[in-house]
């Protein structure tokens, strides 16, 4: 048992760590979250050049990290700083072509920086489930054609190639006949309507109307259910993050908020509310710990504690985000306070990839599997 | 990070599973499993069998015959011990007192009452509260007054749990009103067969004989049963609050009660269907077991953290609510899973050898009762909003 980053990882995170504080200030980050591109080409460039990226994808795929904790350092300095940039997207598409295999140079450029990938799975009515996929492929000559819709894409404007799911048999709700593709940003038939986003960034639905695509393997549910879990660890981890920030914040404004002539942080009813939040965000750490650890574990053990972080996440999330507002009083009701935008983005993480309810349905179903 | 236990830890786990199967009888596995009355008897063959292995005394130092466990082998240890349903180990002198001797008594009182509570010569109650005194202990009023080489005790203690079977009660008594509250303390042992020393049962809302009040009117007690320094009782009775973290999560005792939960709610039914197909009992079940494997992990971080030297206190509090929070919640399903039948309570039927007939599923005997007294767990101790405050004052350093 050991609860502590090892000496290499460490140092990656306090690298991270120190270039979101002293590169990624509060006012850039809403420059860039609010430019038309809603990311950053050049901040990108250098946080590659820094193996932020490498340290996303295991050495199989020619990267340094890839692990559960790999993947949690970097998202909890992404949460920390609030960072929009495409790493989601990044982390996700390319876990999906290294499972895929046979894109070995694409990933080369991903993890250099000189290219980006988005992941385009959701659609309009699939609800979180991966299964529920509709987009359909139909073979033409070699290449392939999808029709279709995909939404909600994190930062897909970003992106050089997207990685989309379609069917090659079957229909909405079965695992079987998913297939994954590999599309080329700005291809005929696809067309993309991207806006920004309430907690910042950007993200697009995709139209797809017989766009050409490259398949990357006719066996898709599986690889996609592996990038969903990585993606899952990520976002409960940018969670983590956020959570720690916002506590902080909360503290100091309850140790000098002054009312009725005391720290507001002297008042019974503001402590117990602390605590209990103090008390949640713990859980949601240890829940996270778990997820991060089952990452590489085989699927029903992987699955449930993916299911049971994002469920954890999701419930705390919530309550932190509100509480946190709540403690501020008015102030925290403001544009000008960073509070606000990060308890947006908390908020917001509950809608990625399956929320309190669905991943508490999903855990139990689980469950009966194993039993 | 690396949440896997090491071989050796694992080994170790298989050491105490065939320890249980050897040595863990029947007699007493049954009765816990099935919601039975412990007798003292019981607890203390338990003790004597733990003991003659070396493993009652677990978090004690091996120089007082402690068995030297990781953090690790503690959790071990904790878990398998509730899964195979073994009774509670005593915690008044085993986790409470002997601590508080190790630490801050004198070498005399270690020689002769350390050996006593692992031997079970001594069955040890503990006085802290007092009708005028619970969340705000400080302002105990029970008074010990010097006369030669003898403290003279007046006053009442309460909520002492199975003190009408013992020996020896530690009490925390008022020798100074000078000052604060806080420094006014001692902390005294006191033979309970001395005279003036009287235990009257309080019966709690299961029926229950748990409790007791105590009464002292001019007990003399010798003062070499003094702990530590006059005043200074304060400290040690906070030491001996925050010493015992490992089992303040109640994670095996919550684990096998889980257990417990699922097989009833595979047995009861709904709708034709058993409970366990049920969403929205799934859904309870679902949470619940989530937020078990959650408190799990952060008992083990809390635990790591321990053993390299750190004083977690806000963390201590937390599993402290939580744990708590979780097995009362576990209660609650068992008593909601039985439906009608949560309302029958034959009594007797808790008691050995009851041989009438059970009213409804044999297991529901004790399930509300043990709902019902549960509600303890978020009062003693420390009640959760006691708690809560100590979370704040930590975080808040206000």
């Amino acid at each position: 048992m050991d609860f502590s980053y090892s000496e290499d990882r460490q140092m990656v995170a306090d690298i991270l760590a120190r270039y979101v504080q002293q590169r990624y200030p509060m006012e850039t980050r809403h420059r860039i979250s609010g430019s038309g591109m809603g990311w950053s080409p050049d901040h990108w460039a250098a946080l590659a050049e820094m193996g932020i990226a490498g340290m996303l994808f295991p050495q199989t795929g020619g990267g340094f990290g890839g692990g559960g904790f790999d993947i949690a350092l970097v998202f909890d300095q992404i949460g920390r700083g609030l960072i929009v940039e495409p790493f989601l997207g990044v982390l996700m598409a390319g876990h999906a072509l290294i499972l895929a295999g046979g894109q070995e140079e694409l990933v080369g450029e991903v993890i250099a920086g000189t290219k980006l990938l988005a992941f385009a799975h959701e659609e309009a009515d699939s609800r979180y489930d991966p299964a529920a996929i509709s987009c359909v492929a139909r073979k033409a000559g070699d290449d392939w054609m999808l029709t279709g819709g995909k939404a909600v894409v994190p930062q897909v404007q970003a992106a050089d190639r997207i990685v989309v799911s379609a069917r090659i048999s079957g229909s909405a709700g079965e695992a079987a006949g998913i297939s994954l593709f590999l599309v080329e940003a700005g291809c005929a038939g696809l067309s993309v309507r991207a806006y920004p986003m309430i907690d910042g960034g950007r993200g697009g639905e995709l139209a797809l109307a017989g766009a050409r695509a490259t398949l990357l393997s006719d066996n898709g549910f599986a690889i996609i259910e592996q990038a969903i879990a990585a993606g899952t660890v990520a976002l409960c981890w940018e969670a983590i993050g956020i959570m720690d920030e916002l506590k902080a914040q909360t503290l100091e404004y309850l140790r000098t908020r002054t009312q009725f002539g005391a720290p507001i942080g002297k008042f019974q009813a503001l402590q117990h509310r602390m605590a209990t939040v103090a008390l949640e965000i713990e859980q949601a750490r240890s829940a996270a710990i778990n997820a991060a650890a089952a990452l590489e574990s085989d699927h029903a053990v992987r699955e449930r504690a993916v299911s049971a972080a994002k469920y954890t996440i999701g419930r705390v999330g919530t309550l932190v985000a509100e509480e946190a507002i709540q403690l501020h009083g008015g102030i925290g009701m403001t544009w000008e306070l960073p509070l606000s935008h990060y308890a947006k983005r908390l908020t917001m993480i509950g809608h990625q990839l399956g929320d309190e309810d669905y991943h508490l349905e999903r855990f139990a179903s689980l469950g009966r599997a194993v039993a | 990070m690396d949440l896997s236990f090491s071989p050796e830890e694992e080994e170790f786990r298989r050491e105490v599973q065939s320890f249980l199967r050897d040595k863990l009888p029947q007699s007493l596995s049954g009765k816990v499993r099935t919601g039975k009355r412990l007798t003292k008897q019981d607890y203390e063959q338990w003790h004597a069998i733990l003991n003659e292995r070396g493993w009652l005394a677990h978090h004690w130092p091996v120089d007082y015959g402690g068995p030297g466990w990781t953090v690790g082998q503690s959790a071990i240890f904790d878990e398998e011990t509730a899964l195979a349903h073994a009774p509670r180990i005593i915690p008044f002198g085993v986790s409470m007192l002997g601590p508080v001797l190790i630490r801050y008594g004198s070498e005399e009182q270690k020689r002769h009452w350390l050996p006593r509570i692992l031997d079970g010569t001594d069955w040890w109650c503990q006085g802290y509260s007092e009708p005028g005194a619970g969340s705000d202990l400080a302002s105990l009023k029970c008074a010990a007054v010097r006369d030669g080489d003898h403290y003279v005790v007046n006053g009442q203690k309460t909520w002492t749990t199975l003190g009408q079977y013992a020996d020896m009660i530690f009490c925390l008594v008022r020798t100074s009103s000078e000052g604060k509250k806080q420094e006014g303390i001692s902390f005294l042992l006191i033979d309970m067969k001395t005279p003036g020393v009287e235990v009257r049962p309080i019966i709690l809302l299961d029926g229950e004989h748990e409790v007791n009040e105590v009464f002292f009117s001019d007990v003399r007690v010798p003062v070499e049963n003094l702990v530590g320094e006059e005043n200074r009782g304060w400290t040690y009775a906070k030491y001996l609050l925050t010493y015992e973290r490992t089992n303040i999560a109640g994670v095996g005792v919550s684990m096998a009660a889980f257990r417990e939960l699922k097989a009833i709610a595979s047995r009861q039914k709904k709708n034709g269907r058993p409970l366990l197909e049920d969403p929205l009992f799934v859904a309870r079940l679902a949470r619940l077991e989530i937020d078990l494997e959650n408190m799990k992990t952060t008992n083990l971080r809390v635990l790591a953290a321990a053993g390299k030297g750190a004083a977690p206190v806000a963390e201590s509090s937390m599993l402290k609510i939580r744990g708590t929070e979780i097995r009362q919640e576990i209660t609650s399903l068992m008593r909601r899973a039985l439906g009608p039948y949560a309302q029958p309570f034959v009594s007797e039927a808790l008691d050995e050898g009851y041989e009438g007939e059970a009213v409804g599923p044999e297991y529901a005997a004790p399930v509300s009762a043990d709902y019902f007294n549960n509600r303890k767990l978020s009062i003693f101790g420390g009640s959760n909003e006691v708690q809560r405050e100590i979370i704040t004052k930590a975080i808040l350093e206000l």
